[in-house]
């Protein structure tokens, strides 16, 4: 199948919808066989076996895993001057332990990770199989990467060693495939430090010393000053107090305690004044106490990103329009940010809707899915033909 | 009696012997082998919908393995049917095969009347509460029948030690495998000992067997299929695939006794009309196996429940105590 111009694609678009119906049992098997398998951040070798046997079954060349852990398949193009790189990355918050059984209804999924990111890997091994019946050959080369060590401590580390090392020529455009939410169209990063502070009461603690004879008062007092903390409101930023954990009972004073949090802001010398305002922070408290306060800053990203009139900005938009999905345009902090320091032109898109995100209880729509996935094949034609600039 | 350890080692399989599904297929394509898959439900929405979803994507479009995908229910309070029908099965009360004939409910029921309703030269029974499944739960029972002609039957067993510290691991089925089924096959039908999960409910079988044997249609019908199929062919008809891990929901200890009630009623129903029950003389050999490595072993353990006398018909006992005989 081949579309004259772009037009010709849009005009074709509510047809192409319905017959990505035709893809239910594909790709809910993958979805099935990838979310069953755990993969928690740094051991997503499962999964990645997984998704590298299918490329392999589809006959894609180059499918390996990279000394990353990435599971990696090409669809060679008919030119291959060009490179199109999607993206789907296969680590969950999810442990191991955790029963990642997944539970399947008439009209949605249920399962931890099942949104993020089973599907988007789902629709990434789904997509040799979806090309190939529709007919659609491509004139550059379309690399599948299933990415590993992206969230948390991960720091994008599976993608960002895809991008440094990869041998292909030229790779002109990225999308990542996100499970959730249909219509997020995310095409820039903010900038971003994430890290975590430890309290710890020493061992031999001397308890006539001032201070507070508890790890929780102490991180308290820590998270009291951070709130402290003045924030610009332009450039718009925010810190995130995301986690919180420490002691083990009632009746036992807290030997440990743990904050997790996140700067954000749209300007990268905000997010590092912001950065040495804890490391301050940090240090007065740890004076005052006698306690031991350790600060982790693990990730980082720069801000960055295509502008809102970028050629390929625009053509997503007017195939969302077609389909009949409201964009929401919102800043990225996952993989896309590896892709802008890379100066790749990229987007972030949803698949379906979903629920209880993060959760174990997490679930998608399988309805929706059809019409992210649409969007997703024809965004990939669009590129492809050249008609996103 | 055969010799349980040669058929251990010749009729035992593990799924993974059966990956290659290209070939599978070829070969079932080059014997025009024709295979129909029944699952039986009773309120099973929760995980009908995984099962077709995974059987339809893989073995019926990817590896045309299945030609046929059927579910058989009892009558479902919940939404079973709706969900397996939006999946894409066939779907059939049991009430409405062969409707002329008395109505009945039980699992039993609708493994019988899949025989009517299925087309296939091979019928699959997987049970519709599986909720790791996985192809192998399909492939790994009909690929013996299609690579040999002399195999008739093929029974799943599941739990391989793949992690085992060196050593022997006991191989067990379930509870009422272990405490009725097993001491009883010891002592009246010694061969079925060989298989190793006796009732598991995910079995392949050929047409011309099917046909050939009696339902019960409650909990007696994986027993009597094996008293029957056993009776009929001989142990060599049978094959058993390990399918490694099978989790469903467990059943609480008063389920087993109801179960255990339906399995005695047909085992000596069957061992009565095979005369088996009035010998005077049965075998005192227990029969277990154990996990070695790659392989099953036979363990077998003689108990003999010797009885003593009433004391009173002791003499030294008479004579301490001044009894009268």
């Amino acid at each position: 199948m081949e579309y004259k111009d772009f037009d010709d694609l849009t005009n074709h678009l509510p047809g192409l919808a319905k017959k990505m119906r035709d893809f239910k049992d594909i790709l809910l098997a993958n979805l099935i066989m990838i979310g069953e398998n755990p993969a928690p951040t740094f051991h997503e070798e499962q999964r990645i076996q997984f998704i590298v046997d299918r490329f392999t079954e589809a006959g894609l060349s180059e499918s390996s895993v990279d000394d990353a852990g990435n599971g990696i398949g090409v669809l060679e193009g008919s030119e291959g001057e060009n490179s199109i790189l999607i993206n789907a990355h296969a680590d969950t918050v999810f442990s191991d332990k955790i029963d990642h059984t997944l539970q399947v209804l008439k009209n949605t999924v249920i399962g931890p990770g099942v949104a993020d990111n089973s599907l988007g890997l789902a629709v990434l091994v789904s997509i040799p199989l979806i090309l190939d019946e529709l007919d659609i050959k491509l004139k550059n080369n379309l690399i599948l990467l299933g990415g590993t060590k992206s969230l948390g401590r991960g720091n994008l580390e599976g993608i960002r060693f895809f991008l440094e090392n990869n041998h292909f020529s030229n790779i002109s455009a990225g999308l990542c495939v996100e499970g959730v939410e249909l219509g997020r169209l995310s095409y820039s990063s903010i900038g971003m430090l994430r890290g975590e502070i430890t309290c710890t009461v020493p061992e031999s603690y001397d308890w006539s010393r001032f201070g507070d004879a508890s790890a929780i008062l102490t991180l308290n007092e820590v998270i009291n000053k951070i709130n402290d903390t003045r924030l610009p409101s332009r450039p718009r930023t925010s810190i995130i107090m995301g986690s919180i954990s420490g002691g083990t009972s009632f009746n036992t004073i807290a030997r440990d305690a743990t904050l997790g949090f996140e700067v954000r802001s749209e300007s990268e010398e905000v997010v590092n004044d912001v950065g040495n305002t804890i490391k301050s922070i940090v240090m007065e408290v740890t004076s005052k106490t006698g306690d031991h306060i350790n600060l982790d800053i693990f990730a980082g990203r720069s801000p960055g990103g295509i502008p809102y009139a970028h050629p390929l900005n625009e053509c997503v938009r007017k195939i969302m329009k077609s389909l009949n999905i409201k964009p929401r345009l919102a800043p990225s902090t996952s993989e896309l940010a590896a892709f802008i320091d890379k100066k790749i032109p990229a987007l972030t898109l949803g698949i379906t809707t979903g629920d209880h995100i993060n959760k174990k209880n997490e679930s998608i729509k399988i309805d929706p899915a059809f019409t992210g996935l649409a969007q997703l094949i024809s965004t990939i034609i669009a590129i492809d033909g050249g008609f996103c600039g | 009696m055969a010799d349980l350890q040669q058929w251990i080692d010749n009729n035992t399989y593990h799924h993974s012997q059966f990956w290659d599904l290209e070939k599978l297929v070829r070969e079932k394509e080059k014997q025009n082998i024709r295979i129909s898959l029944c699952l039986p439900t009773l309120n099973e929405e929760k995980t009908v919908g995984k099962e077709l979803i995974i059987f339809n994507s893989e073995l019926v479009n990817r590896y045309p393995l299945i030609d046929e995908i059927a579910v058989i229910d009892s009558g479902s309070d919940d939404n079973t049917l709706e969900v397996a029908k939006s999946f894409g099965a066939d779907t059939y009360l049991a009430d409405d095969i062969l409707p002329n004939i008395e109505k009945k409910k039980g699992k039993g029921e609708n493994l019988w009347k899949a025989i009517y309703q299925l087309t296939g030269d091979i019928i699959v029974y997987v049970d519709a509460d599986i909720s790791n499944i996985h192809p192998r739960f399909v492939y790994g029972l009909v690929a013996p029948l299609i690579y040999r002609n002399d195999i008739k039957y093929v029974k799943a067993f599941y739990d391989r030690p793949l992690a085992v510290s060196g050593g022997a691991r006991s191989s067990g089925g379930g509870r009422v495998t272990e405490i009725l089924i097993r001491p009883l096959f010891s002592l009246f039908f010694p061969e079925l000992t060989a298989i190793i999960q006796p009732l598991s409910g995910e079995y392949a079988v050929r047409r011309e067997v099917l046909e050939q044997i009696a339902f019960p249609i409650g909990y007696g019908v994986e027993t009597s299929h094996l008293i029957d199929v056993h009776h009929k062919f001989g142990l060599e008809a049978f094959a058993q695939t390990d399918l490694d891990k099978r989790v469903h929901e467990n059943q609480p200890t008063q389920a087993l006794g109801k179960m255990s009630f339906g399995i005695l009623q047909t085992f000596i129903k069957r061992s009565k009309a095979l005369g088996i029950i009035d010998k005077a003389e049965h075998e005192k050999i227990l029969r277990q196996f154990q996990a070695q490595e790659d392989h099953y072993q036979q363990l077998k353990m003689e108990i003999v429940e010797f009885e003593r006398p009433p004391m009173i018909t002791i003499p030294e006992y008479r004579e301490k105590f001044g009894r009268e005989q």
